[in-house]
């Protein structure tokens, strides 16, 4: 556990310190993800121990966003102002990035899948 | 003397760290409570309930959320680790990824202009700022992401995580609504728009889904994250030029 812990937190380290010095438009742990992915192919997958604590962590992933999510209330004035054509913005432009992405990948799976 | 009493120990707990990290635990375990309660009904999600009784009770006892955060950074900081280990379920369908790389490329292009464009289009109908639209556009980013490109063209990145937030949880109250309706079953593309749409909340939703669910929601959070960084510079002058 404790191994897998500093594991993760060096791969963020790594992706932080990447970022930063190359300057690349990317957070560290998003790098980090990306580092370890590598990492994950060349070595033919996590061990046991990496394996449980991921799941540890991930299985309660929304619990993390809880604290960000109530800095909303920092904006109270920001979004009484404008908040109509904001909200409606967001709940239309989200669905179409849900509707948009869902339709193209099964089309062409789809036709993938009737070609070969 | 007794009341006296209450309001040191309030002055002392108020201070301290513990109170903040407290509530948000227990105010996240009884809103998992009645999300599971309701058979994990998507409409029911654990981050608005828990957010909205702390915005409630922060309120209500007149607490800044500066004090708050100092106890909740506990919980905000595991966010990092959490985010490199989702590479773990990613790797768990490389087979699967390697072969559909060309399609979900071909997606990821559509989907993520799809919720830069429509966003600013929406929002510049509808009479939203300048600030407000750039602050609006990389919304379906991971926060630190979409803070990222906000600040840097110009927009409010205190706005755009709320936003992004605000985004997250609706995203992952209404995509089984939409995939049902659209008859979308396949995990995969379910998983791939909730990550590209919704980023770690979706994601996070995903997970309850399914692993194969949550591991393409991982894979369309960490590249859309990356596509939106370069898009939205590139696509500002096109939409500001359109929706004058």
């Amino acid at each position: 556990m404790l191994n897998a812990i500093t594991l993760l937190l060096v791969f963020q380290l790594a992706g932080e310190v990447i970022a930063r010095g190359l300057g690349i438009p990317l957070p560290g742990p998003v790098l980090g993800m990306a580092l370890l992915f590598v990492a994950l192919i060349l070595r033919g997958g996590p061990g046991k121990n990496l394996q449980a604590t991921a799941n540890g962590l991930l299985g309660h992933l929304s619990l993390l966003f809880v604290p960000a999510g109530a800095g909303i209330m920092l904006h109270a004035d920001r979004l009484a102002s404008e908040w109509q054509a904001l909200l409606a913005a967001l709940v239309i432009s989200t669905l179409a990035a849900l509707a948009v992405s869902a339709l193209v990948l099964t089309v062409i799976l789809r036709r993938r899948g009737s070609g070969s | 003397m007794i009341r006296h009493d209450f309001s040191g120990l309030w002055v002392y707990l108020s201070a301290s760290p513990l109170l903040g990290l407290t509530l948000t635990l227990i105010a996240y375990l009884g809103a998992w409570q009645l999300h599971r309660r309701t058979g994990g009904h998507p409409l029911v999600n654990p981050v608005l309930i828990a957010v909205l009784v702390l915005v409630g009770v922060l309120w209500a006892t007149e607490t800044p959320y500066d004090t708050y955060f100092d106890g909740a950074q506990f919980v905000h900081f595991l966010l990092g680790p959490a985010t490199v280990a989702l590479a773990i379920p990613l790797y768990g369908q490389l087979q699967r990824l390697r072969a559909m790389a060309i399609p979900l490329g071909i997606t990821l292009l559509c989907g993520a202009a799809t919720a830069i464009v429509v966003a600013w289009g929406a929002g510049a109908v509808l009479g939203a700022s300048e600030a407000s639209l750039i602050s609006l556009a990389p919304k379906s980013v991971t926060t630190p992401i979409a803070m990222a490109v906000a600040e840097a063209l110009g927009g409010l990145p205190s706005l755009t995580a709320a936003l992004v937030i605000m985004t997250g949880i609706f995203g992952a109250m209404v995509a089984q609504g939409l995939f049902r309706l659209l008859g979308t079953r396949d995990p995969a593309v379910q998983g791939f728009a909730m990550g590209l749409a919704a980023h770690g909340i979706g994601t996070a939703r995903a997970f309850q889904i399914s692993a194969e669910t949550g591991a393409f929601a991982a894979l369309a959070m960490a590249t859309n994250g990356l596509l939106t960084a370069l898009l939205t510079p590139w696509l500002l002058p096109w939409l500001s030029r359109w929706f004058a």
